[in-house]
């Protein structure tokens, strides 16, 4: 939109009602858009081939900055929850900490938002920059339906990716906890381990951080096509648009973990 | 030929994913041990006061975990909180096996406890209930308890 011409207009109420009103506008675009891919969706699963080139986009990049992060994560809060534990010497149920938080919350939301940095961003980018350099417009005039060929891929890409993107990041981090807690500072194994499968509930814990990480990707994904799908044809707006997807997703993504835990873990004592 | 080494990307980053799920799942949240389960049988014990303990808690006997706690409702007539459990067809118990609410050290949580009684002709599988029962040992009882036992020997201490 051409906000700059808005700004100077000496309206104050205009310049509230502007943003408010596109707003809604974008949003109701947005869930079209999204009853659009699905619709589409279908040439992405009968050339699955396209899907996959997608995934290595999206996934197979993301692994390394997601296993990082997942062992680091996992060394700080071993570290962490040690110094807190022992205090009531119950250093026993590091591992216990370490896997609840992990699988439940720090897993499904920080793989998201480094998924809506790394991947999100770069999907959005790419289809802004298709769009501005008419590479969208282009296969309109060939016939070819640019959200089946385009958008649809990559939107399926990411909702795949993201779970198993979220269980690497809480294996890693499991991993990283045990490495400190167990070799470094030296908890007891067989505690670690068996007072966390003691705690770790299989439908409680790990297959609801599994359902939240597929409703991230959703997300994530949605918003990073949306915007790139959106965004102004110029380079300016390319920017702005790769800027957007990374605020708004990250916000969706908390936004939406607050409610899931809400609706999961209510009455769970 | 750029395309084969992509999917073998794409097909190890699933692998690799699909590990770690089930890592989580076997290892970490302990799946293997329900799947081992021989099936189990329904018993029915009636407490007057169950404390603590929750649907899931695990059922003991010699410390062993030998069954799960599945459903806890409050009988209308009688006021007494009547537990079901699911124990494992593996383990057989007499019929007059005698079931306790206990907890788990100081702070730990509660489950049941069951110590075989007796009776080697009919067994809980054939009963389906649990007679003999001891409630949940409630922490300001045991304290009022004690504060009103005291009370009552210090006039006896003084003569």
């Amino acid at each position: 939109m051409d906000n700059r011409r808005k700004r100077t207009l000496p309206n104050q109420v205009r310049r509230i009602g502007f943003p408010v009103v596109n707003g809604i506008w974008r949003m109701g675009y947005a869930a079209r858009f999204l009853i659009l891919t699905l619709a589409y969706s279908g040439v992405s699963f009968r050339r699955f081939r396209l899907t996959v080139r997608e995934m290595f986009f999206t996934g197979v990049l993301s692994l390394v900055i997601i296993l990082v992060s997942g062992l680091f994560v996992g060394m700080v809060l071993g570290l962490q929850g040690y110094d807190t534990l022992q205090r009531y010497g119950s250093a026993d149920a590091l591992g216990v900490l370490v896997s609840l938080s992990l699988v439940r919350e720090l897993g499904p939301v920080v793989a998201g938002l480094l998924f809506a940095s790394r991947a999100g961003s770069a999907i959005t980018a790419e289809i802004g920059l298709m769009k501005a350099t008419e590479q969208l417009s282009a296969m309109e005039m060939m016939a070819v339906n640019p959200i089946a060929r385009v958008i649809a891929p990559r939107f399926w890409a990411g909702v795949f990716s993201m779970p198993l993107l979220a269980a690497l990041f809480s294996a890693m981090g499991i991993l990283g906890g045990f490495l400190v807690g167990v070799v470094l500072i030296g908890v007891d194994d067989g505690a670690f381990w068996s007072q966390m499968q003691a705690a770790v509930d299989w439908r409680q814990d790990v297959l609801n951080g599994v359902i939240k990480s597929f409703v991230f990707g959703i997300a994530v994904t949605l918003i990073a096509v949306f915007e790139g799908y959106d965004a102004d044809p110029t380079a300016e707006g390319v920017s702005g648009a790769t800027t957007r997807t990374v605020v708004t997703a990250s916000l969706a993504i908390l936004g939406l973990d607050f409610i899931l835990t809400a609706f999961m873990f209510r009455g769970v004592g | 030929m750029h395309r084969s080494t992509l999917d073998l990307w794409v097909g190890f980053f699933v692998l690799a994913g699909l590990v770690a799920l089930v890592f989580l799942a076997f290892k970490v949240a302990n799946l293997g041990s329900a799947f081992s389960n021989t099936g189990s049988y329904k018993v029915q014990a009636s407490f007057d006061n169950i404390g603590g303990l929750k649907v899931r808690a695990p059922v003991k006997s010699a410390g062993v975990v030998v069954g799960r706690v599945e459903t806890i409702t409050l009988d209308p007539k009688n006021f007494e909180a009547v537990v079901t459990m699911h124990l494992d067809n593996r383990y057989s118990f007499p019929s007059d096996t005698f079931a306790s609410v206990l907890t788990s050290g100081i702070l730990g949580d509660q489950y049941v406890g069951l110590d075989a009684g007796g009776d080697d002709q009919k067994t809980l599988k054939d009963v389906g209930k649990i007679a003999k029962t001891q409630s949940a040992v409630v922490l300001e009882k045991l304290i009022s308890q004690f504060m009103f036992g005291k009370a009552a020997e210090t006039p006896e201490a003084k003569k």
